[in-house]
This record gives C-alpha cells, sequence and structure tokens, in this order.
C-alpha cells in the first residue's frame, strides 16, 4: 500500500477508535458512586472551544436582558446566538458524530452532508421551541416536568440511532463478509497463475462499480422483505433524503439544553420571540459546525475510496471495513446514549 | 500537507476529549460542622445559581407577589432539587486522614432562597459516622461539567464550630500553556496516566485539626 493510503486508513482506525473512546469515556456516572473521577481539565483547542462558548451562553443572559429595554440588543442577541451555536456544536456531542459516521458509512456526497446536517440543526431548533411553547407558555408546567419531557424525546432519539446503526451494521456487515468470501473461491478451483490474477483483478472491480445495484439488492431483499436498507444506488436517486430522514430525525429530535434554558429564561422576561429568534440563531451556528465536519468525513472517505480503486481487492476490504466500523460506531453511540453511559446533558437534575 | 491537514482536522473533530460544557453556574458557600470534641458532623451548602438557570428552574412554580417567591412557595422545587441530587452525590465529596467518609442526604433543613433573580439552594449533608481527623477534605465538583463550580469569592467557606481548627481554600487554578499542550499531546484514546491532573482543577476545602 502507499504511503498516502497507508495514513488515510490510519485516520480512519484513529477517528472510529476515538469514537468509541469518546463514547465510552464521556461519563463517569456510570461509574459506582462516589468513585467518579474529578473532571480532567480540557486545554489546547477544545479547551479554547469550551471556554469560548462558556463565555458566550453566559452573555446570552444579560443581553436578553437589555434586548427587554433596548430592541437593538436584539441584533446582538443574534449575533452572540450565532456564536454560541459555532460553538458549541465544536464541543464533544453525539449529533456531529452521528452525521459524519452515516455519511461515511452510506459514501455520500458532501452536498448532502450539508443539507442533513442544515436540516438535523433546524430541527433541533424546532424541537426546542415546540417543547417550550407547549410546555411552559399553553401548559405552565414546572421545570422538571420540562426535563422529564426532554428525557421522553431524547429516549426516543437515541434508540433511533442504535436503530439506524444496527441497520447500517447489517447491510455494511454482510457486504463486507459477500466480499471476503469469493475471494478464496478461486484459489480452490485451481485456475491457471495468469487466469486467476485477472480474475482477482476483475472482481475488484466488479465489486467497486456494481456491487450495491446487483449483490446487496438480492441480500437485502432476503433480510429485509420489503424493507430497503439505504444503499447508495437508492440513495442516489431522489429517495436519499427520505432515507437521511431517520438520522435527521434520532439527531435531531434531542433539543439542545441550551436552548431551552434560553428559551424559558426570554419568557420569564416577557420575550418568548427574542428566545425563538436566538434558538434559531443558535441553530445556524451549529448547522455550520456540523456542516464543517461532516464535509471533513466525506472528503475523507472519498479520498479513501478513490486510494481502494486503485488498489483493487484489498482496498475494496478496507472501505467495507470503514463502512462497517462507521456502522458499528453509531450503535455504539446510540447504547451509550441510551444507557446514560454517555449523558450528554442532564435536564432532569433540578 | 493536504493530507497532514485532513488528518489534523479529522482527528481534532472526532476525537475531542471527552468533556462537557457548562449549562449551569453554581457559586457556594460552604461551611464545614464541628462538633464541640472536634468530631466532624457535616457539610452546609449555600448554592447560589445564575440568572438564567434560576428562571429556567423556577418555571412553573406559582407565587402570590410576581417575581418574588417565598421559602414556602419555593419549598417543592426545593424538595425536588435535594431528590436529585441524590443521585449526583451532591457533588461533594469527603475524606478524614485520606479515608472516604459517606455524606448522608439531608434531612428536612433545606430551603431554596429567592433574591436578586437569583435562587440559593441550602442544604446540610450530615456525615454517616461522624469521626474525628486531622485532616479533611471536601472535594466540590461535577465530574461531567454541567455544572460549573466556583466559590463566592469573599465568602468562600468556613468552619462552624471546632474552635482549633483552620481552614484552607483551594481554588481550581488556571492550566497554563505549557500543562495544556502536554495534556493534548496525550492521544484522547488513552487514558492520562501520567499526570494527576484533577487533583490540582477542583474546588476543595481543606480543614486541618490539631
Amino acid at each position: 500500500m502507499s504511503p498516502l493510503a497507508r495514513c488515510a486508513l490510519a485516520v480512519f482506525a484513529v477517528a472510529l477508535v476515538c469514537i468509541a473512546a469518546d463514547a465510552a469515556l464521556a461519563q463517569p456516572f456510570g461509574m459506582p458512586r462516589g468513585a467518579a473521577p474529578p473532571p480532567a481539565p480540557v486545554g489546547g483547542l477544545t479547551g479554547y472551544i469550551l471556554a469560548k462558548q462558556a463565555e458566550f451562553y453566559r452573555l446570552l443572559s444579560g443581553t436578553i436582558r437589555a434586548a427587554k429595554a433596548d430592541g437593538s440588543a436584539g441584533w446582538t442577541l443574534l449575533g452572540i446566538s450565532f456564536l454560541y451555536g459555532i460553538f458549541h456544536a465544536a464541543g464533544p456531542g453525539h449529533g456531529k458524530a452521528v452525521i459524519s459516521s452515516y455519511l461515511v458509512a452510506n459514501d455520500e456526497t458532501w452536498r448532502r452532508g450539508i443539507i442533513l446536517s442544515f436540516a438535523s440543526a433546524l430541527l433541533q431548533a424546532l424541537t426546542a421551541i415546540v417543547i417550550v411553547a407547549i410546555a411552559a407558555v399553553l401548559l405552565n408546567a414546572t421545570a422538571k416536568a420540562m426535563g422529564d419531557t426532554v428525557r421522553v424525546v431524547e429516549i426516543v432519539g437515541y434508540s433511533l440511532i442504535v436503530v439506524i446503526g444496527l441497520r447500517l451494521l447489517w447491510v455494511k456487515g454482510r457486504a463486507l463478509l459477500r466480499l471476503l468470501r469469493p475471494q478464496a473461491a478461486p484459489v480452490h478451483r485451481g485456475h491457471d497463475h495468469h487466469g486467476h490474477d485477472h480474475h482477482h483483478h476483475d472482481h475488484a472491480h466488479d465489486h467497486a462499480h456494481h456491487d450495491h445495484e446487483h449483490h446487496d439488492h438480492e441480500d437485502e431483499a432476503s433480510a429485509w422483505g420489503h424493507a430497503h436498507a439505504p444503499e447508495p444506488s437508492e440513495l442516489s436517486g431522489k429517495h436519499w433524503f427520505r432515507r437521511a430522514l431517520s438520522a435527521v430525525i434520532a439527531v435531531g429530535l434531542r433539543p439542545c439544553s441550551g436552548a431551552i434554558i434560553v428559551l424559558v429564561f426570554a419568557l420569564a422576561q416577557g420575550l418568548f420571540w427574542i428566545g425563538v429568534a436566538s434558538t434559531f440563531a443558535m441553530g445556524l451556528g451549529t448547522a455550520i459546525t456540523v456542516a464543517a465536519i461532516a464535509t471533513l468525513a466525506v472528503g475523507a472517505r472519498s479520498f479513501a475510496g478513490r486510494i481502494a480503486k486503485a488498489k483493487p481487492g484489498r482496498g475494496m476490504v478496507l472501505v467495507r471495513l470503514l463502512e462497517t466500523g462507521a456502522a458499528a460506531a453509531i450503535v455504539v453511540f446510540g447504547v451509550a446514549l441510551l444507557t446514560g453511559y454517555m449523558a450528554s446533558e442532564r435536564m432532569g437534575l433540578f | 500537507m493536504f493530507l497532514r491537514l485532513l488528518c489534523a482536522a479529522v482527528f481534532i473533530a472526532l476525537a475531542a476529549p471527552a468533556s462537557a460544557h457548562p449549562h449551569v453556574w453554581i457559586t457556594m458557600k460552604s461551611e464545614v460542622l464541628i462538633g464541640p470534641d472536634g468530631v466532624v458532623t457535616g457539610i452546609r451548602h449555600h448554592w447560589a445559581f445564575d440568572d438564567m438557570f434560576s428562571a429556567f428552574a423556577l418555571q412553573g412554580t406559582e407565587s402570590k407577589e410576581k417575581g418574588k417567591y417565598t421559602r414556602d412557595e419555593l419549598a417543592p422545587l426545593a424538595k425536588v432539587n435535594v431528590e436529585s441530587l441524590k443521585d449526583y452525590d451532591y457533588f461533594t465529596y469527603a475524606s478524614a486522614d485520606g479515608k472516604k467518609i459517606e455524606l448522608l442526604p439531608p434531612t428536612s433543613d433545606y430551603w431554596l432562597d429567592y433574591n436578586d433573580s437569583v435562587l440559593t439552594l441550602n442544604f446540610t449533608l450530615p456525615v454517616k459516622t461522624p469521626v474525628k481527623a486531622k485532616e479533611l477534605k471536601f472535594d466540590i465538583y461535577d465530574p461531567s461539567i454541567f455544572i460549573d463550580f466556583a466559590f463566592d469569592k469573599t465568602e468562600p467557606g468556613k468552619i462552624v464550630g471546632g474552635n482549633h481548627c483552620k481552614m484552607d481554600v483551594v481554588y481550581p487554578r488556571e492550566m497554563t500553556f505549557a500543562e495544556g499542550k502536554a495534556l493534548s499531546d496525550i492521544p484522547a484514546d488513552q487514558p492520562n496516566l501520567t499526570m494527576a491532573w484533577g487533583e490540582k482543577f477542583t474546588n476543595k476545602l481543606l480543614v486541618h485539626c490539631p
């Protein structure tokens, strides 16, 4: 393998390991009582991002109060909310990781990555607004009731992540196994050396280009009955967004605690609509960051794909391995979130 | 070069160290309770929430006078707070002469106050088995950093009773650039075994008794 190929694959291996490690290490509350270690302080770029986001978040309350007296502070608020969204999404969170893994597993284009990022961020803003509008504005529910509502919504979202991951893992895992199986076959059949080589080469190309259209679909039909898995051949059609909608919902369903707190705070000041505007500005900022990260993931994925094409046989196996790994990462995320091992945010506390 | 950048970017994007981001800020004053015989009996906390979270927490709580809440009106909320905090060990970890000591849930002496848009939670955690110790240590922090704890600037902590004991308040210090860099150099998928960071960055009350 060329050094380039090796680096690209190494990056992916590291990225996948890190996704898994991130999920596994993130939540100390899974540990026995009282054994929780002190927080490891964060330095470097992540430390900077965390510090910035805290800074912008703390500016929000003052700016909302200011907007009450002077309408022009509303513009400042939108700017701060937008910046907060950008930094907030850059910090650790499951949304961008799930979206990126989904894109990698499905070999999506960067354009679709951006659409998915914006759609999920918009949905996230809408869920926060709908929850606060119904619970706080209409029903005057307590903070605890709202926290409980969020908890239910997030369980649905996390379960959906597990389902999406398992489904992708099934499809990609089978594609990987299929790819590994026939490779051994020619050896047993005893082709002459030249013929074998030739066959092998052709075969790999076949997989690279036509795999999904033919083989996958067959297995698909038998494994899922009428349910079609989101295969690239299908996704290239108009239906891709309908398929991807499950990922958008899984990620976007869980509202950001920050948005809910800001909305309720704005409501308490009698400025609910200012809160709504702020939430959308946050969503826009979040979308931009997630889209940037998704684009990187897609770029790296297609780069690995191109290298794989140049390396028939083995390259394709590695790409399939990568896709299967990405699918597995989604499952790990979903399970970690669902079991509370990786609680991203805790609304039910007060 | 491009590839290197890509490597670095993907790494940063996906491998960010596991940590959360505060959504709640608590300014705290804490009192270590020591009996006349020099035995530690508990710790009393006064936690003031930031104004945004205070407004959030008050959502749905009724009051007779708009914008004002009496202790009685806040009693149900205080109950929810104290009961929920149990699952998080009240974010308080205590030890006596290096040995962990167990804290009990507050009995009935807890309440909320609301002044100047700030909600303050007051509660006492009794020590399960009161002990006499030369060195007492209380760590107060949220391991997930959803809550950012900071001592009150003017009155961080004090000893109630125990005339002969002295207290040191240890503030979490800022990380130096070199430390930050050293920490970020540890691969994110490997545990940090070389640097005892946590010790240096939590809020601590140290009590020394003769």
